[in-house]
């Protein structure tokens, strides 16, 4: 096969695929969302901003607010407990590094839904967690933990913290430790060494790590659907239940592409603020 | 900090990784069918499981899937990252950069635009779609895995093999493909198990007609929580851990 049939081949079986499976079927969507929805319904395309006239609702807005506070939450929360994790990885010998990051890694290959599982029959009102505590004599009567909050918290940051770990991990594992000896050595105290230091040298795998966090979490609906009990409506539920419940695809539509248009903004502020972090670091150098 | 404390936060989060899995799998084999207390060893959930006709065939089903799907993909993400390592087109940096976002955007909207596509082309939503839909979806994990690796190779050995004769599919056959093998082999693993644990993306592009093992379980858990799932969902474990296990024997021996 001569070169010219070969690079024919490769390119074109890469570029259709994307084309025919990405890019047409998005096109779709921004096309569904900008026509009318009655009009669709007995065939006929005519324009109309319906579908984004319908998410302009209170009820949209309420659903954004709900899926933002809950995917900034949940990035909270995973960055709270994987940078201290990370932090203490990269201070220990390189053996124990190995199969600690492997024993961290294990869980995240099995399906997320299994752990999701997994976590309702812990937190469930007869479940371990309450009866360890009532056994302790900690509380009287079984705690509700399932259902609420803080179990979609727990959920989310159970399925995702391999994301927030492994990127500030490897920033960490870059950082010059000669440099916080120095600043210990002209008596900076351990809290500025970290926060003047350490914390903006590893802004870089902090903000790739929240961006990996918080764009899925956006997007899960079956862990707040199955932790929380449905109670608060999500993006992905809202979107979910326009297209298979309500049949209302200008409307399912123009959310989406609300929300892509979201997760771009996000992509792009990140690659801003990783670039001003990667800038600062060098001292202010280009 | 002090290495006490250490040993605690680490002792800590291992603990949230893995007491519920724990849980699940001793419960799997607890006998009580209602109560948490432990009432004996038993393998009857076991047995329910392999007598369930329905299940079963939603798991042979997600294992045709996952390995069809995966091994679509890394024909095709191996292709791919050669094309980008090798030749210079017209939109190659956008077709990349398009990659990565692809691996980035939320598996909702993938999923959606996925269903409108095949319902405005007629297609009923069945084994077919998800197909294209799981090839989909892991493409880019194999391009990305792939293309890490090649790009690191030594240019002139593709040299070498023109000018000892070699056309331009004996270079990618019998120079490239062995040298990247570890990383295909890696890609590919990789595939297999994000397509046999997607909920979302499947969820909306199959159909009544052909089920699968993560919506089965969802729709499961959604009715209470029932002693044969504890029994699957540690099958499903112990499936990972071979497959995690197999994959780092296998890159391990070949680099």
């Amino acid at each position: 096969m001569n070169r010219g049939v070969f690079r024919f081949i490769s390119v074109g079986s890469t570029v259709s695929w994307i084309v025919l499976f990405v890019v047409i079927p998005y096109l779709f969507v921004v096309l569904f969302s900008t026509v009318s929805y009655e009009g669709l319904i007995s065939g006929v395309i005519d324009l109309s901003l319906d579908g984004f006239r319908e998410i302009c609702s209170s009820v949209f807005l309420e659903v954004c607010i709900s899926s933002f506070s809950l995917a900034l939450g949940a990035t909270v929360l995973t960055l709270l407990v994987a940078y201290p994790y990370a932090y203490i990885l990269t201070r220990l010998p390189e053996a124990v590094k190995r199969v600690m990051l492997l024993l961290m890694i294990i869980p995240f290959w099995t399906s997320s839904l299994v752990r999701t599982y997994a976590l309702i029959i812990l937190l469930k009102a007869n479940g371990i967690v309450n009866s360890v505590l009532l056994y302790a004599g900690l509380i009287d009567e079984p705690l509700s933990m399932l259902y609420t909050q803080w179990s979609v918290f727990a959920g989310l940051v159970y399925t995702l913290l391999p994301f927030m770990v492994l990127p500030i991990y490897s920033s960490l594992q870059k950082l010059d430790w000669r440099l916080v000896e120095a600043a210990r050595d002209l008596g900076a105290t351990p809290f500025s060494v970290f926060a003047r230091v350490v914390l903006p040298l590893t802004m870089p795998g902090l903000i790739a790590g929240s961006t990996m966090v918080f764009l899925p979490a956006l997007g899960l609906f079956y862990i707040p659907d199955l932790l929380g009990g449905a109670r608060s409506m999500l993006i992905g539920n809202y979107i979910k239940n326009q297209f298979l419940v309500a049949g209302n695809w200008s409307a399912g539509s123009a959310a989406s592409v609300v929300l892509t248009l979201l997760m771009c903004l996000c992509i792009y502020g990140y690659f801003l603020s990783a670039r001003k972090a990667r800038t600062e670091s060098m001292g202010g150098m280009p | 900090m002090s290495r006490v404390f250490r040993w605690v936060y680490l002792g800590l989060i291992y603990a949230f990784l893995y007491v519920p899995i724990a849980v699940l799998v001793v419960y799997s084999f607890n006998s009580s069918k209602y109560s948490t207390n432990w009432q004996g060893f038993t393998l009857k959930w076991y047995g329910q499981l392999v007598s369930d006709s329905p299940l079963r065939e939603a798991f042979v089903n997600s294992l045709v899937i996952a390995f069809a799907s995966s091994v679509c993909a890394t024909i095709l993400g191996t292709l791919a990252a050669f094309a980008f390592y090798r030749y210079r087109f017209v939109g190659r940096k956008v077709l990349y950069t398009f990659i990565y976002i692809v691996m980035m955007s939320p598996d909702i909207v993938m999923g959606i635009s996925l269903l409108m596509f095949f319902v405005t082309l007629g297609l009923a939503t069945g084994a077919l779609t998800l197909l294209i839909a799981h090839i989909t979806f892991c493409l880019p994990f194999v391009v990305v895995t792939v293309y890490s690796r090649i790009s690191g190779l030594d240019r002139s050995i593709i040299d070498v093999a023109k000018d000892l004769g070699a056309n331009e599919m004996q270079v990618f056959r019998h120079v490239v493909m062995p040298l990247l093998m570890p990383a295909i082999i890696a890609g590919w693993l990789l595939s297999f198990t994000l397509s046999l644990d997607d909920v979302v993306v499947s969820f909306f592009t199959t159909g009544p007609s052909f089920d699968i093992l993560p919506l089965r379980i969802y729709s499961m858990v959604r009715l209470g929580i029932k002693p044969e799932i504890n029994a699957l969902s540690t099958v499903m474990f112990a499936l990972s851990l071979v497959t995690v296990t197999v994959a780092h024997l296998v890159t391990k021996e070949k680099t």
